[in-house]
């Protein structure tokens, strides 16, 4: 069975005054329907620019892009800006990381659900601001006849972000691009928001992309997790695998960097990556990592790594993956 | 016993919210209401909470760049109330501080070295020019930056070098204690750890305390002795570190904690959900500030507002529940 | 540590392929600044042309402004009297050219001293809490009235003399600055590396000369060469209206003035100081501009 969004040799390349900056080189993954797909990075990873070529959000003048993006086999690379429109709010969704800035501020939150379902689905006003109150309530919105009159800077963040989560999934997209949507978020606040991820997810069957840096998010969502550096993937498993079996030195690197909560009383050292992320904008010879990887060999210097795959569903960018 | 280090006892910080033709206050915002808590030397007293608790607030007062509403701080035996700007000038030598964002705490304008500098300068550590120079390339080395760092301008590096000369002026005068407010929020998973372990390092070797403010529970419980919870300006626990992560008894304390999402998909959280928002600090809710939010607020909870009482070894919690469970 | 790569063991590597875009050619610095700031590069070639003309003046064929020859008046422009002669038989061409020599010397003065008076009110403006709205009050009473009024009437009470003019323009400019740096000092006065000063002991004066005042520079200086230009504009307003420069005094306003009764029969009088006026002005703003564009960090920068 085919997946639902296959990516195929992304590459997002950016001409800037310094030179051409290689946000996204390389990158091939999928989804499949109704799953989980937890994309994790640091920053300059390249995980943001991933999610708006997707989206075809990427001014194409100052930028390039290059390889496969198939939604039900359709390229949407190649697709025209008008044929984009219908997808964009319709079939794919987006969620962003702040959402008081993706959010218009004048326009009412009722507005603003309705909008992409009069747009896409031809409903006549009331219908769409019966469909949209239908949303608030299932995203958890207390009192959503009020709240459908209020403009954002009535509602808290976590309000906010549940309304955001309602208008993207207004016309049951069958993929939701999820770009950081709990890290503006307080931690109890963001609890409630991925178990409402979790149970929308449940009863409507979109896919989601899950973009974030935070493991203990990625840990609690997604069935299957794809690394990326420096524009590249690095590793890519099912949830469970990645956490028991990292492969890749920089996945174990930023496993091994997060505080295990239990583990205080020793006050023992964090696993540091010594170093810091390459620049994008000189040419890199051999693997991205090299520099920082405690186990490069003089191969890892010269070439860049081919994908390895380690097991079914297992796969690793690295000369040494195979190695235990 | 010896005193500690730094003191604040019922700390009290209102804001007033100006509107109005004139700027008259119409409201006040309640940001620290009550706050006590004490700071020994060499030791890491953690704050932690959410958004609109306080604990920036708290660090702000405690540095002296906003003067209290009510309540006492002192500082080496020294209390803020009534001090000369050249006494709080003799207090700042020993306290000093890391910001939240690397990218605006230095000002962009200045090269590193004067920037590291400045303190050296204004607390006359060091005499002379060149030895300035000296003193501020064996502050980058340590703290792990190279010392040719010192020409340069703070936007040619990146986040985790920024945070790492910040920590270097914060070392340079010699302080005591040092207030990082969220000084890790900001930096990636890898550079968190880098710094995180940095301040560890300079912590052992130079018996700093420091008064850790972080959101970040997981952080928090690697790097604190004591930690303390705030909640809308108010105390709701605070104890050592082990104790308070093992057995945490205040229900914001358990729901906090539990809601830290872990990076293994192996366990399966069971949380007490809160329901509904954070309240406003304008208008924080009578009795305990708590008890709109809380799985087990009973009638009590609405109108008296709980004092912190130990609840057990090095533990303390503000909480009705305490006489219930004796 | 490494690991020893055993000999002859195939390393699979990924393809390295080329970036789509191909770099934009290295050029040299110039032609970078060039090609990326264009607004600048023109604007101050005008405004660096007029500073010529008006430096270079005695060079460049003119004769003495204040020379009357009445038996030559009113004549067209001719290859004696390049620009022709106004009503007094004074050479228009000498004439404006010396007065590119006044406006421009208002024009900058007046940018230099509003500049520093408006930075002085702002910086205590910003700093000091409970003067602030005294001061303000008082900057809000000069904005509402038009500056050229202010200059009318402060020139109704003084003698008519560039200096005069020059006061009056900057008292009336002035207020610009002053609410722009206030302004500026207010928000930068919030920034983390300000707490961050009084926190390794410096004092406020230290804050607003080494953190403040540097950082406040740019859009200080974009609105200098607006005032240039506003000025520059004012002093011919108010030497047309007769409350400016002196008559013996050669400027594009009063050129301007000495013409207008005769403009629809003799266009030239009128036209050629106006022709001047306007490339500096146009000068002043493409700089001004140019440099805001540059020293604003949110504008776009494309390669």
């Amino acid at each position: 069975m085919a997946a639902l969004l296959e990516v195929e040799n992304l590459r997002t390349h950016f001409a800037t005054r310094n030179g051409v900056v290689r946000a996204v080189d390389g990158l091939s993954f999928h989804v499949d329907a109704g799953e989980t797909l937890a994309i994790v990075g640091e920053s300059g990873c390249g995980k943001s620019v991933t999610s708006l070529s997707i989206m075809g959000l990427v001014d194409q003048p100052p930028a390039r892009i290059a390889g496969q993006i198939r939604l039900d086999g359709r390229d949407l690379v190649a697709l025209p800006e008008a044929e984009m429109r219908h997808l964009r709010g319709n079939e794919i969704g987006m969620i962003f990381q702040e959402p008081m800035t993706s959010l218009n501020p004048l326009l009412t939150i009722g507005h603003q659900i309705a909008e992409p379902v009069m747009l896409h689905q031809g409903l006549d006003r009331a219908a769409a601001w019966a469909r949209a109150l239908d949303m608030l309530t299932l995203v958890g919105i207390p009192a959503p006849e009020r709240r459908l009159r209020d403009y954002p800077h009535q509602l808290s963040g976590g309000m906010r972000q549940r309304a955001m989560i309602a208008m993207a999934l207004a016309c049951n997209p069958k993929i939701l691009v999820a770009d950081e949507p709990t890290t503006a978020l307080d931690v109890t606040i963001q609890a409630q928001i991925i178990a409402l991820m979790r149970d929308l997810q449940q009863r409507t069957g979109s896919a989601i992309i899950l973009i974030t840096h935070d493991l203990g998010v990625v840990a609690e969502m997604a069935a299957r997790v794809v690394v990326m550096y420096a524009g590249r993937k690095v590793e890519e498993a099912d949830v469970a695998t990645i956490f028991a079996d990292p492969r890749h030195p920089y996945t174990r690197g930023l496993l091994g960097a997060v505080p295990r909560p239990g583990t205080g009383g020793a006050c023992h050292r964090l696993a540091e990556i010594p170093g810091s992320v390459p620049s994008l904008i000189k040419p890199l010879v051999g693997c991205a990592f090299a520099g920082r990887c405690d186990r490069a060999a003089d191969i890892c210097h010269r070439a860049a790594p081919a994908w390895r795959q380690i097991a079914p569903g297992h796969g690793a960018a690295c000369h040494f993956a195979g190695a235990a | 016993m010896t005193a500690p280090l730094l003191g604040v006892r019922d700390l009290v910080k209102h804001y007033p919210v100006r509107n109005g033709l004139f700027g008259r206050a119409t409201e006040t915002v309640h940001a620290v209401d009550g706050v006590s808590f004490h700071v020994d030397a060499g030791e890491t007293l953690a704050i932690v909470g959410e958004s609109g608790c306080g604990k920036s607030t708290v660090g702000k007062v405690v540095l002296g760049l906003a003067p209290a509403t009510a309540g006492q701080v002192t500082f080496g035996g020294e209390s803020y109330a009534g001090l000369r700007p050249a006494d709080m000038k003799r207090i700042r030598r020993r306290l000093q501080v890391v910001f939240q964002d690397p990218f605006s705490s230095m000002n962009p304008r200045m090269r590193v070295r004067d920037i590291i500098a400045e303190p050296l300068e204004n607390f006359a550590v060091v005499d002379g020019r060149d030895a300035v120079t000296d003193r501020v390339r064996d502050l980058l080395v340590r703290v792990g930056l190279p010392a040719e760092a010192l020409n340069r301008y703070p936007h040619e590096f990146s986040g985790g070098q920024r945070q790492r000369i910040c920590i270097a002026r914060a070392l340079a005068p010699g302080a005591d204690l040092i207030v990082c407010d969220e000084a890790v929020s900001a930096l990636d998973v890898s550079v968190k750890a880098q710094i995180v372990n940095l301040l560890l390092d300079l912590q052992a070797e130079f018996g700093l305390a420091l008064l850790f403010i972080s959101h970040d529970i997981a952080v928090v419980e690697h790097m604190a002795h004591r930690v303390a919870v705030m909640y809308l300006g108010r105390i709701m626990e605070i104890g050592d570190r082990d104790a308070l992560f093992a057995r945490p008894r205040h229900p914001y304390t358990q729901a906090l904690l539990s809601a830290v999402p872990v990076a293994d998909p192996t366990v399966r959280r069971v949380r007490p959900m809160l329901t509904g928002d954070l309240p406003s600090p304008i208008d924080p809710p009578g009795g305990c500030r708590f008890h709109t939010r809380c799985p087990l607020a009973f009638d009590r909870c609405r109108v008296d507002e709980p004092v912190l009482r130990p609840v057990g070894p090095g533990q303390q919690m503000a909480c009705h529940l305490d006489q219930a469970d004796g | 540590m490494t690991v020893p790569a055993p000999d002859g063991e195939v390393f699979a590597v990924a393809p390295d392929l080329p970036p789509l875009i191909a770099a934009p050619p290295r050029r040299g610095p110039v032609a970078t600044f060039v090609r990326r700031h264009p607004t600048i590069v023109i604007g101050a070639a005008l405004l660096g042309l007029m500073a010529l003309v008006a430096i270079c003046a005695p060079l460049l064929g003119t004769g003495d402004p204040q020379a009357l020859a009445p038996a030559k008046r009113i004549r067209a422009p001719s290859a004696e009297f390049w620009f022709g002669t106004d009503s007094l038989g004074r050479d228009v061409y000498s004439r404006v050219i010396y007065g590119a020599r006044t406006s421009l010397l208002v024009g900058l003065v007046v940018a230099l001293a509003a500049t520093a008076a408006g930075v002085a009110v702002g910086l205590v403006s910003g700093f000091v809490r409970w003067l602030d709205p005294i001061l303000m009050r008082v900057i809000d009473g000069l904005m509402a009235i038009p500056s050229v009024l202010i200059a009318i009437a402060l020139l109704g009470i003084a003698r008519g003399s560039v200096v005069n003019v020059i006061i009056a323009i900057a008292l009336a400019e002035f207020p610009r600055v002053a609410r722009l740096v206030r302004g500026v000092v207010l928000s930068l006065r919030e920034q983390p590396y300000v707490d961050a000063a009084q926190a390794c002991g410096s004092g406020s004066g230290r804050i607003m000369w080494r953190h403040i005042l540097p950082n406040a520079l740019d859009p200080i200086i974009v609105q200098a060469t607006y005032i240039g230009a506003s000025a520059i504009i004012a002093e011919a307003v108010l030497s047309f209206i007769g409350v400016g420069t002196p008559p013996t005094v050669p400027s594009w306003g009063n050129i301007m003035a000495e013409g207008r009764a005769l403009w629809q029969v003799k266009p030239y009088i009128v036209f050629f100081p106006a022709v001047f006026l306007c490339i500096t002005v146009l000068g002043v703003n493409l700089l001004g501009d140019g440099l805001r564009d540059m020293l604003d960090p949110r504008v776009a920068k494309r390669a």
